[in-house]
């Protein structure tokens, strides 16, 4: 390690000014730093304003968080690969299945990086800025909340849409106002509704060097929140791909079609454990996530109608569907984004999980409502900090009055 | 206001460095409603053009004589007068463009452009100087609702003027238009990258 740490410290007057690779000193100190916590981050002792994370540090925490829900996702994406072809669960191996998933994700998030990264180098390289870390996260992100069967060209250009328009124009990493990944999504959403919707594109239906299955043309495989969006009759029952009932275990467990990194809450609740402990992911947005979402579960479930047949769901069947889980953990914490005010943490946590039940129940155009409830959200952040703030000065200044003149 | 405008800057400022869309920031809602397809842009551009020219020459010609208190309403029969001409016009001439425009011919009339042109330069100059401001303003106009028009018929639907650009070959492999393009978000955003694409040319326009 010292070897490499003197290496970089012999090369790195090339790189700054008056040296021959000046114009490089960005993608120098992106990866200097990638590699080190860099030397203006805070000393570990006595009090510091600053803490002694700096970003990087902080996004591969997140990155390792999220390892879970992609290691998983890979295993699901061949499960359902093979369930759809007719394989019997039992006769499912795991290595095959989980290299097909492999293969089949792995495309995803290269494209993603590739896109996403070479944008942001090129333009701190434009601006000679510090390369900003952000995208270490996004660019995971990204392939985990999308379609498996989402074409790699759609996702370059969504990737490149958000980067330059959601992050880059209002100033880089920790300036934006969306959640880019979110915006990604939202944009392929828009743009392309046919292949980020309906029932096709949640599995994956082609073979891969050798491995997985060729699905027939025809094939089905709706999510359960598809299913239950063009539900019609009395007695709502979920199918997996095998015409099996799926239960609440398999939804929590994550053996359902769906967004790749989004099907297992176990998983999702892994990672949420490490951000907590780590102190990275605000609790208090994650518990009235889950609030907000169960309150409206349980208004919609009081009121069952076959109109919007989400409200046969119970709420606890809200929480483990779709990206509820994943937008809870990983998407509604995210700091640059998130109220920032202790209160105001509770009001927009609550705001996005009630917002994301009402768009799924109420909504059967949307099957799925957290995509667009925590773009809500984000929207509604500055002002619900605004409110907290001006109450608190408020109340600080009655106070005040009632001191000098009671 | 009392300075002598020369003619010429008058028919050519609005086209760039003055230009109502992108530098005022003036008549945004009708440049995201008209411009999904490009032919209605064209349309409304020119019937913009028509009606500013005309009623700044005709504000021009009168406004000696218009009492101040009421000027507002005088200008807004003029305009309004103007306005069902054109919009009779294209009913007779071009009914498929009137209908795909409905309601916002009509809703020129609220142009923030025309009042501002009224109330700015017409009221205080010659017939002549008013014509070409009028042209010219109702130029800049149409020149940013062509551009926005061009990009969102061409992305969001693969055509230019109702005829397939984009060819075959493309959707056979796979590629599928932007759907986004057609929502009135995106006009939003490509408003947004000429005014952007403008600045960095004027850098004199950019705020600090």
């Amino acid at each position: 390690m010292q070897s490499l740490r003197n290496y970089l410290d012999r090369i790195k007057p090339n790189f700054q000014k008056g040296g021959r690779f000046e114009h490089l000193e960005s993608v120098f100190d992106g990866f200097e730093t990638f590699l080190y916590t860099p030397r203006t981050a805070a000393a570990r002792i006595g009090a510091q304003i600053h803490d002694a994370l700096d970003s990087k540090r902080i996004m591969i925490i997140v990155v390792l968080a999220l390892m879970p829900c992609l290691l998983f996702g890979m295993y699901n994406t061949g499960y359902q690969n093979a369930l759809a072809a007719g394989v019997q669960p039992d006769a499912i191996a795991f290595w095959p299945t989980f290299l097909y998933g492999l293969l089949a994700v792995l495309p995803r998030i290269i494209v993603a990086y590739a896109v996403g990264l070479g944008i942001e180098f090129a333009v701190a390289q434009m601006r000679h800025e510090e390369i900003q870390e952000g995208f270490l996260v996004t660019g995971i992100l990204i392939p985990l909340i999308c379609p498996i069967e989402t074409p790699l060209w759609m996702l370059a250009v969504a990737t490149a849409f958000s980067v330059i328009f959601v992050k880059e124009v209002f100033g880089g990493t920790g300036y934006n106002v969306f959640n880019v990944a979110l915006v990604t999504r939202a944009f392929l959403f828009f743009a392309y509704p046919a292949q980020m919707s309906g029932d096709k594109v949640f599995v994956a239906s082609q073979k891969i060097f050798g491995l997985g299955y060729d699905l027939p043309n025809g094939f089905t495989g709706a999510t359960p929140l598809g299913q239950i969006a063009t539900f019609a009759g009395d007695k709502l029952e979920v199918l997996n791909l095998q015409d099996r009932a799926i239960s609440t275990w398999d939804a929590f467990l994550g053996l359902i079609p769906g967004s790749m990194g989004e099907t297992s809450t176990l998983c999702v609740l892994i990672g949420a454990v490490l951000l907590l402990a780590t102190g990275i992911a605000s609790w208090r947005i994650i518990v009235s996530v889950v609030a907000g979402g169960l309150v409206m579960g349980a208004i919609a479930h009081a009121l069952p109608t076959a109109t919007y047949p989400a409200s046969f769901l119970t709420p606890l069947d809200q929480l483990l569907y779709g990206g509820f889980a994943f937008a809870a953990v990983f998407m509604a914490t995210d700091p640059v984004t998130a109220a920032r005010t202790g209160t105001g943490k509770y009001v927009y946590g609550f705001i996005v999980g009630a917002v994301a039940i009402l768009i799924r129940v109420y909504n059967n155009g949307y099957p799925e409502g957290a995509m667009l409830a925590v773009l809500l959200g984000n929207a509604l952040a500055p002002l619900i900090d605004w409110c907290v703030v001006q109450a608190n000065v408020s109340r600080r200044m009655a106070r005040m009055k009632k001191r000098v003149n009671p | 206001m009392a300075d002598k405008v020369k003619p010429l800057d008058a028919l050519l400022n609005p086209l760039s460095r003055n230009n109502p869309v992108v530098v005022q920031i003036l008549g945004i809602c009708s440049v995201l409603a008209v411009t999904a397809k490009l032919e209605p842009a064209i349309v409304m551009g020119i019937s913009v053009i028509a009606v500013l020219a005309l009623a700044n020459v005709i504000i021009s010609l009168i406004r000696n004589t218009i009492p101040t208190n009421i000027r507002i309403i005088v200008q807004l029969v003029v305009v309004a007068g103007l306005v069902v001409i054109v919009d009779q016009v294209l009913k007779a001439y071009a009914y498929d463009a009137s209908k795909q425009l409905s309601v916002f011919i009509g809703l020129i009339i609220t142009n923030c452009i025309l009042m501002g042109r009224l109330e700015a330069f017409a009221m205080a100059n010659k017939p002549w100087p008013s014509f070409l401001d009028g042209i010219g303003n109702g130029a800049g106009y149409a020149i940013i609702l062509i551009i926005v028009g061009f990009f969102r018929e061409l992305l969001g639907s693969g055509t230019l003027l109702g005829y397939q650009v984009v060819p075959q070959w493309c959707y056979d492999h796979g590629y599928v238009n932007n759907g986004l393009m057609i929502l009135p978000p995106m006009a939003l955003i490509v408003v947004g990258c000429i005014i952007w694409v403008q600045r960095s040319y004027n850098k004199d326009l950019q705020e600090p």
